[in-house]
């Protein structure tokens, strides 16, 4: 058996092992976006008050709209799975 | 200053620009160099999601229901966080099964159906022809409007004309051109469009720049910044529900049900089907896509709200429909080239959906509903017709300018009722009857083809009578008692309050009737019978996609067929020379160095099948193949047996843990391997280097007294005679040391002449005895023997033998003490073999060195200072012989105590 042979293999039995934590990860950030853009928290923001000159609603579906995204870009970016 | 002319040429020189781009990158995709072959234009080519809907459309819906319209981009961001899992599995089963469409994808799960490809392509059909007039609608209108620049004029109410006199009808038709000359040039296997994809990813570019630009001119331009427009609306007590979720839209539960319909449109739209599956060259690009394409839904958005408020803050007196803002506010503040780009974003954006989506559309039309009828068809003989790919683009251009045609007909009935996203909606809610075939279809084996088409055909006539028919009705194109009271005036039967149901919006109303019934049917027709085996085949294909065990696709299939056949039925869709190419590059794939030489086995006939379904889909391609293959059915047994998943995946495993564990036993083993010939590498050396230090030291005494004998002629004669007698003993005992160096060569490579004998050991040892009785007189040390009366012969080389007894009686003799020394020898029988001990009564061995004197080369004691007392090859010689004759050698001793080397020689079998 020949070295590189072997290394493959190895990587092989490797990557089976890993655990695959790319799919939960982002399962889970699916379900903290549905909590975010459901009732009851949206209730929390639908009201007429401003915040930094903006609407409280305006600004807060915006902001957790990126802070997902952002989320989403770190765990596609980090983890290990190709 | 904009004159009509000068509009309609900057937007045929943008559509020219487009060909260019498509071109280019067709021509890239040739030379192999693909041009999208990147995450960041696949993620630009699914903004496709973002039509005159998003430019238009999205300003009108927040100028009425306020952040309502934002749902529609949620659900794709929450749904791009699963695409990971749901995505990528739908990529690698079209790209395993060259599926080209959404409807060959059903047809594809559930056994190839070829009734199944069909009433998904119905469902689609009918249900994209609202969202194609929405395009229609959105390029006539912003047409007419920028055509008034520098007034502002809403477009008036239709003629009566329709078609010919009607603008709207040749922009369709003018689609229709494009569409043909973009995507169906020509007859692909795989149904890939590289240059499209590159011309709609710029066009995302584009629109989202336009709509960018004209969001900052209103917010920074016309008012002072975000917080100006909101102060100004926060006053305005007409405007204050639309900054929170207020308006038509306003409650939760629209909220959900147009993020659930979003979510459902982003995967299961024939667009992005298109786009998203089947012209996606990587599936690792999806990586980047995850979060790039939410992100461009966030930054098209941005502006929508203030453009909104702005636009109904801007013309006060509600002259101006909403829908158009985004063109109207550049046009009023005579902004002559933004109000340009806004026009060319908008074109993008509604050109862009249509050139996609009746491509997808016209692939599904051609190859799950035309062709299969057209091959049932007995008196068409299209069976014997060489070659078909003629007309199969045929069909598909014929698809496109009917589907187009359609889209303008319902632009025409029902388009002046309802606004974009209205319309818009509608579409959704039709694709969304896909979603419990596909995605529990997906992720369970037991779902049924049964179940499918029963779902899917409840669902869909659901959405009809809950959405399609009420909007014809609000054009007034069906009696408008239809809406108010229901069919035949049946009260329950109402259809936006179907049985009673009130308090839901017309949308969420359709989703929730339609969507019962057709997941509801789905599971009960599943659960009430089992599959057949070709179906459970494809199911558990699809279900297992991202586990599957490498080679067991083509088991599910036994037959024999003829290459030949294959190459001709190949022809015959795909042009003779495609199909020639197409089948030379398998032969390579297969390492045969021709396509006659091909193997007719299963891997080839699904090979073909294959490339077959990329022609003209899944389930026409199953029929081509099985007219030209012997096909043997397969027992439902027999496929339970092949397919059983859980032994297949345990097997898989087990094999896995066993090559590791091989593997790791082979790695041990290397390393003992390599550790033992380093060892044996020092060893030699240090043989090299011992064997020369003797041979040197006898030399040089010889050298040193041959000089001073030359040197001194005067030398007197007894001097001159003992120098003499000592050249002469250093020169034996350099014969002797070559000697043994030979011999332990020869003995150690297994060879030398061995003469076995048959003798008596007492005999042997009373000659070695008395061979070495001169040196034990010479060292004044005592010997005796003791021998029993009688003892068995044995057969061996007696001079062999011998040379051991003489070699460890002589090392007895060396070491013992002078006068005090006393050496015994005894001979015994024991198991099945003869001992001899040989015991002295010198300084005795310590046990570190008891491990090595018989190496070569090593003695007891400090070398360094100790005058050595022989060559050090004695006993190595002495194991290498009574290992040779089968016995064994040893030594027990103690420092002070004395030695007793003992050796066993094996006794003859006794033969009966």
């Amino acid at each position: 058996m020949s070295g590189p042979v072997i290394r493959c293999a190895i990587y092989g039995v490797l990557e089976t092992m890993q655990p695959a934590l790319k799919g939960p990860r982002l399962a889970a950030l699916f379900m903290l976006g549905v909590l975010l853009f459901n009732y009851p928290l949206l209730q929390l923001f639908a009201h007429d008050g401003m915040i930094f000159g903006l609407p409280v609603l305006y600004c807060y579906v915006f902001c957790a709209w990126a802070a997902l995204i952002g989320l989403m870009a770190m765990v596609v970016e980090r983890s290990e799975q190709p | 200053m904009l004159t009509g002319g000068m509009i309609v040429v900057v937007s045929f020189a943008y559509v020219g620009l487009l060909f260019a781009i498509a071109a280019y990158g067709d021509r890239r995709a040739d030379t192999g160099r693909s041009l999208i072959a990147n995450p960041y234009i696949y993620a630009l080519s699914l903004a496709v999601y973002c039509t005159s809907w998003t430019f238009y459309g999205s300003v009108g819906r927040a100028a009425t229901g306020g952040m309502g319209f934002l749902a529609i981009y949620i659900g794709p961001t929450l749904m791009a966080a699963l695409w990971w899992v749901l995505l990528m599995k739908m990529i690698r089963i079209s790209k395993a099964n060259r599926i080209t469409s959404i409807a060959d994808f059903v047809a594809s799960r559930y056994g190839k159906s070829p009734l199944l490809g069909g009433l998904v392509t119905i469902i689609a059909v009918v249900g994209i022809v609202p969202y194609i007039a929405l395009q229609l609608k959105a390029i006539s209108t912003s047409f007419s409007i920028i055509l008034h620049y520098p007034g502002i004029a809403m477009p008036e109410k239709l003629g009566s004309q329709l078609f010919v006199g009607d603008n709207t009808f040749y922009i369709a038709m003018l689609l229709a051109a494009f569409t043909i000359l973009f995507g169906t040039r020509h007859l692909d296997a795989s149904e890939r469009h590289e240059g499209l994809v590159a011309a709609i990813a710029f066009e995302s570019v584009v629109k989202l720049a336009a709509f960018l630009a004209v969001g900052l001119f209103v917010t920074y331009g016309i008012y002072n910044g975000f917080t100006d427009i909101f102060d100004r609306a926060a006053q305005d007590i007409r405007l204050q529900t639309l900054i929170t979720l207020g308006g038509e839209s306003g409650n939760y539960g629209s909220w959900a049900s147009l993020t659930l319909l979003s979510m459902f449109a982003i995967l299961f739209l024939p667009r992005q089907f298109q786009v998203a599956v089947v012209e996606n060259v990587d599936e690792r690009h999806l990586n980047k896509a995850i979060w790039l394409f939410p992100l461009y839904l966030l930054a098209i958005n941005i502006f929508v709200l203030p453009i909104a408020l702005g636009g109904l803050l801007y013309f006060p007196s509600g002259g101006v429909d909403a829908d158009t803002f985004v063109l109207t506010l550049p046009i009023a503040e005579k902004q002559a080239a933004l109000a340009m780009l806004a026009f060319i974003g908008g074109l993008s954006a509604a050109t862009g959906m249509g050139i996609v989506e009746t491509i997808a559309l016209s692939t599904m039309v051609c190859n799950d509903l035309v062709m299969p009828l057209l091959l049932r068809l007995r008196g068409l003989r299209l069976n014997e017709r060489r070659d078909l790919s003629q007309l199969l683009l045929g069909i598909r251009r014929g698809a496109i300018v009917g589907i187009l045609i359609l889209g303008y007909v319902y632009f025409y009935l029902a388009g002046e009722a309802y606004a974009l996203v209205s319309i818009g909606l509608i579409s959704f809610s039709a694709v969304a009857q896909f979603a419990p075939a596909i995605i529990l279809g997906l992720f369970w084996k037991g779902g049924t083809r049964q179940g499918a088409i029963w779902g899917l055909s409840a669902g869909f006539a659901i959405w009809i009578y809950t959405l399609l028919l009420p909007s014809f009705a609000k054009s007034g194109w069906l009696p408008a008692t239809f809406l108010s009271q229901g069919l035949w005036g049946i009260e329950l039967l109402k259809p936006q309050q179907l049985f009673g149901l009130q308090g839901l919006d017309e949308i969420s109303h359709c989703l929730f009737w339609s969507l019962l019934a057709n997941a509801g049917l789905y599971i009960a027709l599943s659960l009430a019978r089992t599959a057949d085996a070709a179906e459970h085949a494809q199911a558990t294909l699809f279900v297992d996609a991202t586990r599957h065990v490498p080679g067991a696709g083509s088991r599910f299939w036994s037959g024999s067929a003829s290459v030949n056949d294959l190459l001709t039925l190949l022809g015959r869709f795909l042009g003779p020379d495609r199909a020639r190419e197409a089948l030379a590059a398998y032969a390579r794939v297969r390492g045969v160095s021709e396509v006659n030489a091909i193997p007719a086995d299963a891997d080839t006939v699904h090979h073909a099948e294959s490339l077959l379904t990329g022609a003209i889909g899944s389930a026409s391609a199953r029929v081509m193949i099985a007219s030209v293959v012997d096909e043997e059915p397969l027992g439902i047994g027999e496929v339970m047996h092949i397919i059983d998943e859980a032994s297949q995946v345990l097997a898989y495993s087990r094999q896995l843990e066993q090559q590791s564990r091989e593997l790791e036993a082979a790695t041990n083993e290397l390393r003992s391997a390599n550790l033992r010939l380093t060892e044996l590498d020092q060893l030699k050396n240090d043989f090299i280097s011992t064997v020369t230090h003797e041979l040197r030291t006898p030399l040089t005494s010889i050298r040193a007294f041959s000089e001073i004998l030359r040197d001194n002629p005067a030398l007197d004669m007894a001097q001159r005679e003992n120098f003499l007698g000592i050249i002469i003993r250093e020169s034996e005992r350099l014969t002797r040391l070559i000697n043994q160096v030979l011999d332990l060569a020869k003995l150690e490579s297994g060879g030398g002449e061995w003469h076995a004998i048959q003798f008596d050991m007492r005999e042997l040892i009373h000659e070695s005895l008395r061979a070495t009785s001169q040196l034990f007189n010479d060292n004044h040390v005592t010997i005796s023997a003791t021998l029993p009366d009688a003892a068995p012969e044995i057969i061996a080389d007696r001079d062999r033998v011998m040379q051991v007894m003489q070699n460890l009686l002589s090392n007895a003799a060396k070491f013992c003490a002078p006068h005090r020394g006393r050496v015994t020898v005894a001979l015994a029988p024991t198991q099945g073999a003869l001992r001899v001990d040989i015991a002295d009564n010198g300084p005795g061995i310590s046990t570190e060195d008891q491990a090595v004197i018989f190496e070569k080369f090593r003695q007891a004691g400090d070398t360094l200072t100790d005058k050595p007392k022989g060559s050090g090859l004695g006993l190595a010689i002495c194991k290498q012989i009574v290992e040779h004759l089968g016995g064994q050698l040893w030594v027990v001793s103690a420092p002070g105590a004395g030695a007793t080397f003992s050796f066993t020689l094996p006794l003859p079998e006794v033969r009966a």
